[in-house]
């Protein structure tokens, strides 16, 4: 049996999605700029997808734009807004627990003259707001924090940090990077009072090479690549329509039944969690339980065995998952995330993340709930690490 | 600015390791070892424990227990299985590099972990050595 449990990372493209994408490659392979009607009728897609994406959060047409990813969404909103706004301050908060996407371009931005603050998080991963509202000062511009940790699960409480942001005396933007809770999670700009939002397509059964930045409408920003423009003055370069039309499909599909499809991934996750902790002892829950953790996202480690064993010994058995384990990355250090929520490293090595999507089953889970507890206690049999020694 | 690795080749691994990752050879506790060592630790993610059983300083079995990846897996098998019917002299002299191209080659990010097996080994002949030296002061009685 194969078993996809890695949502988090990518997924499969749905084939509605597909479907929907070919024509854009054959006849409709004109480029959106052009008056032609070729042209046109390429440009009307990608109009289409803005007026699709839009909807499903609460945003105005125009205010989407697509990217690569919502590693470039996240790079463009953060630099974007920093420089455009350096007159007014150098200050950006945003968290320990971020993407590397958000990360990587904080400690850019600290080489380029700016100061950054990391917010701290409780040991389930929630941010702290009164940390926040200290470190805010007339010198602080911008506020980056996820809506989701992709890593444990945790749903961070946007609507409070917009609250906190709105009532400020100066504006200070807020951006989201919303990768792991987009058609998982409700959604509303207007209500969490967000400035800019990172959404990716490949999450939610589309394809790769695309995603989109949801900036609100009059917020200063600068663009960070530069080159022949097409429709979008922020990001350069001839749209993928092709993907554009697959994201827009793939946001169709998913918010069509968006309740629907969150009561499933909620059932098939309490399922897993409670057969892990029913079968297998010695096991942590990493992030929060009930309505506070994302639907798709399940994260234990396997105290007394290392990550990257239990994930090729999935493996071998047709089950896809990934670990926090620092032997599975480049750099050999447990997840930063693990870290920040103050798992100890010996356990970190153990963790486990599996991620649902609408498409798997409760046989799948079944299945996995059979294969899991063998693979954990061949390996505890064979490790040095005597049960209770952390 | 150092540039992260991005070539795949420093995390793939090749069949061989897969194959004794997936069948480890050796593995287990052992009844009345000569000596048993310990390397790595759980914070880092990797330790091996290795035990001999030597008989006029030959080595006649070896196993060994593993907290790691499978790199760290493969290589406890492998090591263990080329230290066995070795005397412990030619033992000692088994480098790194023969144990990473008896594994037809380890990825370089895993480098490590045929490391922490060489080291586990390098330690527990030294405690033989050790134990030996003790051993003959003892007056005979």
């Amino acid at each position: 049996m194969k078993v996809y449990l890695d949502n988090g990372t990518t997924t499969q493209v749905a084939e509605e999605v597909i479907d929907a994408m070919l024509p854009y490659f054959t006849e409709k392979f004109g480029h959106p700029i052009f008056v032609y009607s070729l042209g046109q009728e390429a440009a009307d897609a990608v109009e289409k997808t803005q007026e699709i994406i839009a909807k499903t959060i609460n945003a105005k047409p125009g205010e989407i734009i697509f990217t690569s990813g919502a590693t470039e969404s996240n790079d463009l909103a953060i630099r974007g807004i920093a420089y455009a706004n350096r007159e007014k301050g150098n200050h950006i908060i945003t968290t320990r627990v971020e993407n590397p996407s958000v990360l990587r371009v904080c400690e850019k931005l600290e080489r380029d003259g700016f100061r950054i603050d990391y917010l701290d998080v409780d040991p389930q991963g929630f941010v702290n707001l009164d940390q926040l509202q200290n470190l805010i000062n007339e010198k602080t511009i911008l506020v980056s924090v996820m809506h989701v940790n992709d890593e444990i699960g945790t749903i961070e409480p946007i609507k409070e940090i917009g609250k906190i942001l709105r009532e400020q005396k100066h504006k200070i933007y807020f951006h989201v990077n919303a990768a792991a809770s987009y058609a998982r999670v409700p959604i509303d700009v207007e209500r969490m009072s967000i400035d800019a939002m990172s959404i990716s397509a490949h999450k939610i059964h589309g394809p790769k090479g695309v995603g989109a930045l949801y900036l609100r409408e009059n917020t200063p920003i600068e663009p960070i690549t530069y080159g022949y423009i097409s429709l979008f003055k922020l990001k350069p370069g001839t749209e993928n329509v092709p993907a554009i039309v697959g994201f827009g499909k793939a946001a169709e599909l998913a918010f069509d039944g968006f309740e629907k499809n969150v009561e499933h991934m909620r059932k098939l996750r309490d399922k897993l969690m409670a057969g892990i902790e029913e079968k297998i002892q010695h096991v942590m829950l990493h992030g929060p339980r009930g309505d506070k953790r994302s639907p798709a996202n399940v994260n234990y480690s396997f105290k007394y065995v290392e990550g990257e064993s239990v994930l090729l010994h999935l493996d071998l058995n047709g089950i896809s998952v990934a670990t926090g384990s620092a032997c599975s990355t480049r750099k050999l250090e447990p997840s930063h995330v693990l870290t920040a929520i103050g798992v100890k490293p010996e356990v970190a090595h153990g963790a486990i993340r599996f991620t649902l999507s609408r498409y798997n089953t409760a046989e799948e889970i079944e299945y996995v709930l059979e294969v899991l507890p063998r693979v954990i206690d061949n390996l505890r049999k064979i490790s040095p690490i005597k049960p209770g020694a952390f | 600015m150092p540039v992260e690795y991005t070539e795949r080749s420093l995390l793939k691994y090749t069949q061989q390791v897969i194959e004794l990752f997936r069948n480890p050879k050796n593995v287990g506790e052992m009844e009345n070892p000569t000596v048993t060592a310990t390397e790595g630790d759980a914070q880092c993610g990797d330790m091996m424990q290795m035990s001999l059983k030597i008989e006029n300083d030959k080595i006649v079995d070896a196993k060994f227990l593993s907290f790691g990846c499978a790199a760290n897996i493969a290589t406890g098998s492998i090591v263990t299985e080329l230290v066995k019917g070795k005397t412990v002299d030619e033992a000692e002299k088994l480098s790194i590099k023969e144990i990473s191209s008896a594994l037809g080659g380890l990825p370089a990010l895993k480098m490590h972990c045929a490391v922490l097996a060489y080291k586990t080994l390098k330690k527990a002949i030294q405690e033989y050595r050790q134990k030996n030296v003790e051993g003959e002061k003892q007056p005979h009685t």
